[in-house]
């Protein structure tokens, strides 16, 4: 059901450009109002959340630690498992981040019996490096869509994408290929395996069927249905120079669709599981160094508690202690009496 | 209740199969064996906490009180407010499902509501049907359901189904740790009356008395006293033990479990060896008599409650430093929490090895260490002089204790001592052990009789690695730095893996070390034979 009602939403998603474009006309709207809005909607979105997250104070420093603390000085410390400095804590999150460290240590538990086996299981990081890279690679490419002239930096990665030119024209960017099969690895993993199948929510189908589709209608637009490439540099140049304006060619509902869907992703990112992006630079279990014994962590709303003090324990066991030849030290109690009536 | 045969206890566990129904429509049942009874509500009283009166987990209508709703609600409030780390986790998981086959009790159960991912959404799903108007909208599309008393049941049944070990953070891509949720859970459902009989009456004791089963001081003093006439039995020295000693350079503050219980004793009388070997200048306190914290299990600050007895107890007895005995969150709380509740800590000095002079320079500001980084720096300086063929009827195994390994970075100090202690030191597979050790199964306050059920199948994973060096290498004992392991590992042993005792490192660091002045010895600590001794004994 959630499969069903996800995908009719991004078919849903997709009617509406189509008609709102390629039947009422309306150009202005799917190609500035909408997108300018999304936009803001995206950033404001992003701050907003970052702000809400930074407000709610980190009371203690819980890292968790994958490798040795930094004890003693012939015991081998593990800087990035077990990060010391806050040089090693950016090492960590760099890692992290980049690589995703954590998901490449994944196993996969099989229960044969009475045994427990554990495999290595990479397919879950290469299928998420594969799509979080080659959505990166394709964001920065369509840098050259915003400048003029476009950075020699962002022709060079625009080749580098290209290099295997014998496969047509134009040439195929490998990205288009590997985020599609990332995506769709992702998609058949979480339908397949029961597991993942059984803990998908709705709303964890839908982002991946709206980035599959802004993919899909990309690669339709460079090899298939082509578009007016001048039309399209134009309005894009106008919306980030802000003097945006529809050119008088016609560019082909299809850049529409295109341009809706990701308006849509943008909106929905900084509200839904997709803020994981900015989030998982906030994450205290990641982001902290393991050296509590050595700094201090304060926590802002830390309040004194009442406890059991020496000399109440002392009071109730007084006979006790007496009787087993355990010191009573009244010195301590006075002393302690004096300091409160001070206080 | 009887407890099912290990051979049938798995038999139903398909780790592949997920039941028709969604998550959302399966009631929680409450089958004797696979939840704790509820805390009596006269523990609750005199601690000066909210308590439903007399209940049980199983009963059809549980009394909440009539704002309990409201209650709820503003106690998640309060944590958002107040832990961004619940916040964000709250906010940032994509259900990748990296986590779902990492928890001992998912795999020991096959219930997916233990994959970490879903007992998250157990709350996650409150939060976003309680106070997001857009998820309410799109109800379970999104993952939103309302709160219902099901709800806090279920609540009940899988936060108390969490043994806050951490293994899932490891592998989770944005460090998600179900262990700080289920703190939390634990807190609110704390807020309703809601807790459990074994985790709250030994905080009751220890907050009155000092330590989990309420030893007073003079029967501490006893017990130690029967451990030390064991001891010169053994080896023919006779110990002094201080107590409450003013101006001694280090106080040392053990789990309570350490002398009271087998096997704990044995490796509390490892400690006391080590000191007379050392002439250690040091004390234990009547008063902190208690290292390990089950307020840590129940409420954040009935954790602080318990542990403020220990630096009184070294500013009143004018120490320099702190040693803390071999447990397992007891660390986690000393070494994460301690310095923020209790720090600056100024009257103390930074731990400094009075044998080798080494300083325990990672611990300058709260100065407290461990005792196995104290020992293992003296064996690096060789300062200890030790017999390891005394330990060659073990062939041994190391357990990390989850919360060593993964809350403190704890894997080398005791590996290292163990190597130069005994002859015969095995690993278990490599992933099982270090930051992907498998925890007992009865950790965080779950330790309790009428749970077996459950612990036997939470405790499956690290049985079966033990099973594997058990047939493989002989393996006969399982060495660990917790209380709780020692205390559960017994029973875990004897139902899985028959032939496998449980110690303490210390243990077999005193069946190692050679006293000035000992006889030769015929057994170990336990009374058992050493190895070529049989004859005499």
């Amino acid at each position: 059901m959630n499969v069903g009602w996800s995908l009719l939403a991004v078919i849903v998603l997709l009617l509406i450009p189509w008609i709102g474009v390629g039947v009422l006309g309306l150009d202005s709207l799917f190609g500035i109002v909408i997108p300018y809005a999304c936009f803001l909607v995206f950033i404001i979105g992003l701050i907003y959340k970052m702000i809400y997250w930074a407000k709610s104070p980190q009371p203690f420093k819980i890292p968790t630690t994958c490798g040795q603390q930094k004890s003693l000085s012939w015991i081998k410390h593990s800087r990035l498992e077990s990060p010391f400095t806050t040089w090693e804590v950016v090492l960590r999150m760099f890692f992290e981040i980049v690589f995703f460290r954590s998901l490449f240590r994944n196993l996969r538990a099989e229960l044969q019996g009475r045994r427990l086996i554990y495999g290595s299981a990479k397919w879950l990081w290469l299928g998420a490096i594969l799509f979080h890279w080659s959505f990166f690679i394709i964001l920065l490419r369509h840098l050259r869509l915003f400048t003029n002239p476009v950075p020699e930096i962002i022709q060079g990665l625009d080749f580098m994408d290209s290099f295997l030119q014998t496969l047509g024209v134009p040439p195929v960017y490998i990205t288009d290929v590997l985020i599609i099969a990332g995506l769709t690895f992702l998609l058949l993993r979480r339908l397949v395996d029961p597991k993942v199948s059984y803990l998908s929510h709705g709303s964890d189908y839908f982002p991946l069927f709206l980035i599959l589709s802004i993919a899909i209608t990309g690669v339709l637009m460079r090899y298939a249905i082509k578009v007016d490439i001048y039309g399209v540099k134009h309005l894009t140049l106008g919306l980030v120079t802000l003097k945006p304006t529809i050119p008088d060619v016609k560019i082909g509902t299809i850049f529409y669709i295109h341009i809706f869907l990701v308006s849509v992703l943008a909106a929905y990112f900084p509200f839904s599981k997709l803020c994981h992006m900015v989030g998982v630079f906030f994450s205290p279990t990641r982001n902290m160094a393991n050296n509590n014994r050595y700094v201090r962590h304060v926590n802002p709303w830390d309040y004194p508690v009442k406890y059991t003090t020496y000399c109440e324990w002392q009071e109730r066991f007084r006979d006790l202690l007496e009787q087993a030849g355990l010191p009573i030290d009244d010195e301590w109690c006075k002393e302690q009496q004096q300091t409160q009536k001070t206080q | 209740m009887a407890l099912p045969k290990p051979d049938e206890l798995l038999q139903n566990v398909n780790l592949n199969r997920t039941p028709s129904q969604h998550w959302m429509d399966i009631k929680t049942e409450f089958k004797p064996g696979t939840y704790c009874y509820a805390v009596e509500p006269q523990v609750m009283k005199d601690l000066g906490l909210p308590n439903l009166g007399s209940w049980q987990p199983h009963d059809e209508k549980w009394p909440l009180p009539e704002n309990w709703k409201e209650i709820v609600r503003d106690a998640i409030k309060t944590r958002m407010e107040r832990f961004r780390s619940f916040k964000l986790f709250m906010d940032i998981c994509v259900r990748c499902g990296a986590c779902a086959d990492k928890c001992h009790f998912f795999l020991g159960t096959g219930d997916p509501k233990n994959m970490p991912v879903l007992r998250a959404e157990l709350i996650r799903s409150i939060i976003k049907g309680e106070f997001s108007t857009f998820a309410k909208l799109f109800g379970r599309f999104a993952g939103a359901r309302p709160l219902t008393e099901d709800v806090i049941k279920e609540w009940f049944f899988y936060f108390y189904q969490c043994t806050e070990c951490r293994r899932c953070s490891v592998f989770c891509p944005y460090g998600i740790d179900t262990a700080e949720v289920t703190i939390i859970m634990r807190e609110i459902l704390h807020e309703l009356g809601i807790a459990i009989d074994w985790a709250m009456k030994p905080v009751r004791f220890s907050h009155f008395i000092g330590n989990h089963i309420g030893i007073q001081p003079h029967t501490m003093k006893e017990i130690i006293e029967y451990l030390v006439a064991d001891i010169e039995e053994i080896t023919g020295v006779k110990i002094e033990v201080p107590f409450n000693k003013k101006g001694a350079e280090i106080l040392f503050v053990p789990p309570s479990g350490d002398y009271f219980a087998d096997p704990g004793i044995y490796n509390f009388m490892g400690y006391l060896i080590l000191f007379h070997h050392l002439g250690l200048d040091y004390t234990i306190s009547t008063y902190a008599s208690e290292s390990g914290n089950f307020g840590f299990f129940n409420k954040l600050e009935l954790a602080k409650k318990l542990h403020a007895k220990i630096y009184e107890e070294a500013k009143r007895l004018k120490v320099k430093w702190i040693l803390g005995g071999e447990c397992g969150h007891m660390w986690r709380v000393w070494h994460q929490y301690h310095n923020t509740w209790y720090g600056p800590v100024n009257f103390l000095e930074v731990p400094k090895s009075p044998i080798t002079g080494t300083v325990f320079e990672h611990a300058k500001d709260n100065k407290i260490i461990h005792i196995c980084e104290f020992t293992a720096d003296l064996i690096a300086h060789n300062k200890i002089k030790l017999d390891p063929s005394r330990n060659d009827h073990v062939i041994v195994t190391y357990h990390d204790s989850c919360n060593p390994a993964r809350a403190m970075g704890f894997f080398e100090e005791p590996r290292f001592i163990l190597k130069h202690v005994c002859n015969n030191f095995v690993e278990m597979p490599e992933n099982t052990i270090r930051e992907k050790t498998f925890c007992c199964g009865s950790g965080s306050g779950l330790n309790t009789d009428e749970y077996m059920e459950m612990r036997m199948r939470g405790g499956f994973p690290r049985a079966n690695a033990v099973e594997y060096v058990h047939k493989k290498y002989g393996v006969n004992h399982l060495a660990c730095i917790c209380a709780i392991d020692r205390a559960v590992f017994p029973a875990l042993m004897n139902y899985w893996v028959p032939g496998v005792d449980v110690c303490g490192v210390h243990e077999l660091v005193g069946n190692a070390i050679v006293l000035d002045g000992e006889k030769e010895r015929t057994t170990d600590l336990r009374y058992r034979p050493l190895k070529g001794k049989e004859e005499e004994v």
